[in-house]
């Protein structure tokens, strides 16, 4: 059984289809990178993984249980699917420090002491254990993703989701985020990662998925794919994305 | 509030009714409509303290509501968003995200409307209650001396908007205002 199973699945937004027979496993410890052009679908399927938005048909399993049924508990499935987002969504008016631990204490009953250890634990791990008690508007961002990536793995999910986490930042602050990503990755941690850092995708993910218009047009592995594209979509989005 | 947001049609429109009626007509109107309309079609007398507390309570409903409910609508739909991701229940989600922001932006809005509310008290005199208006009149009555009645409740007024305005500043100051 793979960590997740997407079968046939097709979502649309009335008359415009955005996920067209989409199948697809993925299993743990992989590090899959999404790659196409806006509106292809890539971000959608991300957000449909961890039942931020639903489908019209087909399945979508996580974990062996099956994500778009009616009694899914989502919010037992969130805790183990971490998803961090191009614009950061930290919340305002708490610290860092209780950004992160108020999922644990809320959702998980965790005592707050032991949150904190937990907060502690993570914000080092992102390069941040001097940010505890700094309010959002008070980082850059940089700092503020690598805050939201904590958010996520304060949980332990099973997987991460990053959906073109820097696509918002600056130029010079990409590196400090996708450092934190490289590090996860060596950790074993299976993510899916839609971005458009190609030279991270080809170092860094196991396998790449380019997405055109709603539907997997080629999957491979990441430098197999990105060297010799088989199909003239990809060729040309390369050709656009890699001047 | 709450029926302005329920999906369900019915209440909505009672909601949405009740709002445009006491947002679009004078607080004055509605005064005497309950002062002088409830005795007229159900035979029991209104006192003028019941008629005043009853009227600036459905005044204010109208407006608060509003007020209230644009602030929590105010709030982005990617906050609701994180804190679902993160696996907080729509309860939560309102609880520890959404209010607390929507507080915020509301207070200053909320503390124009009391402000405003205050000084529409004053309206109250037209049916006989005796707030500070018609205590000064009836003063005025008996000691013909009107400037310094009249400034003085005036005075008054002031300091309990003061008031009103400074606590808002130092709440908005601690709460520091959400970006």
């Amino acid at each position: 059984m793979s960590l997740i199973e997407i079968e046939n699945v097709y979502k649309s937004y009335g008359q415009l289809e955005v996920l067209r027979d989409v199948s697809l496993n993925v299993e743990t410890g992989e590090i899959i990178a999404i790659i196409g052009r806006s509106g292809s679908g890539k971000s959608t399927l991300l957000r449909c993984i961890n039942g931020l938005e639903p489908i019209q048909s087909g399945t979508i399993r996580f974990d062996g249980e099956q994500v778009n049924a009616l009694d899914t508990n989502l919010r037992q499935l969130r805790q183990k699917v971490g998803i961090v987002f191009q614009s950061f969504n930290l919340f305002p008016h708490m610290t860092v420090e209780r950004n992160i631990t108020v999922a644990l204490t809320v959702v998980k009953k965790v005592p707050l002491v032991q949150a904190n250890e937990i907060a502690r634990n993570v914000i080092t791990q992102v390069g941040l254990a001097d940010k505890l008690n700094a309010y959002p508007d008070m980082l850059s961002g940089g700092q503020q993703q690598r805050v939201a990536i904590a958010r996520s793995l304060a949980m332990s999910p099973k997987l991460m989701l990053f959906d073109e986490i820097t696509s918002a930042l600056d130029p010079e602050l990409i590196g400090e985020v996708l450092r934190v990503l490289a590090n996860l990755a060596k950790d074993g941690m299976t993510m899916m990662l839609v971005t458009h850092e190609m030279g991270f995708a080809r170092n860094v993910a196991s396998r790449l998925i380019f997405m055109h218009e709603g539907e997997i047009w080629e999957e491979g592995p990441a430098r197999t794919v990105l060297d010799s594209p088989k199909t003239p979509e990809l060729s040309s989005f390369l050709g656009s994305v890699l001047v | 509030m709450l029926l302005r947001v329920v999906p369900f049609k019915p209440a909505q429109v009672l909601a949405i009714s009740y709002i445009n009626f006491f947002q679009g007509t004078p607080v004055l109107g509605q005064l005497l409509i309950i002062f002088f309309g409830i005795p007229l079609f159900t035979g029991t007398e209104v006192s003028a303290w019941t008629a005043a507390i009853v009227a600036f309570s459905l005044f204010s409903g109208a407006y608060l509501g509003e007020i209230w409910r644009g602030s929590i609508e105010a709030i982005p739909k990617t906050q609701w968003e994180a804190s679902a991701s993160i696996g907080l229940s729509t309860i939560e989600q309102l609880r520890y995200v959404i209010i607390p922001q929507a507080f915020r932006m509301s207070v200053p809005p909320t503390v124009g409307f009391w402000v405003h509310l205050v000084k529409d008290t004053s309206l109250a005199s037209i049916i006989g209650f005796i707030e500070l208006t018609r205590a000064a009149q009836i003063m005025n009555a008996a000691t013909f001396r009107p400037m310094t009645v009249y400034l003085t409740i005036a005075f008054v007024y002031f300091l309990i908007c003061f008031a009103l305005t400074r606590l808002s500043a130092r709440l908005e100051k601690r709460l520091r205002v959400a970006n």
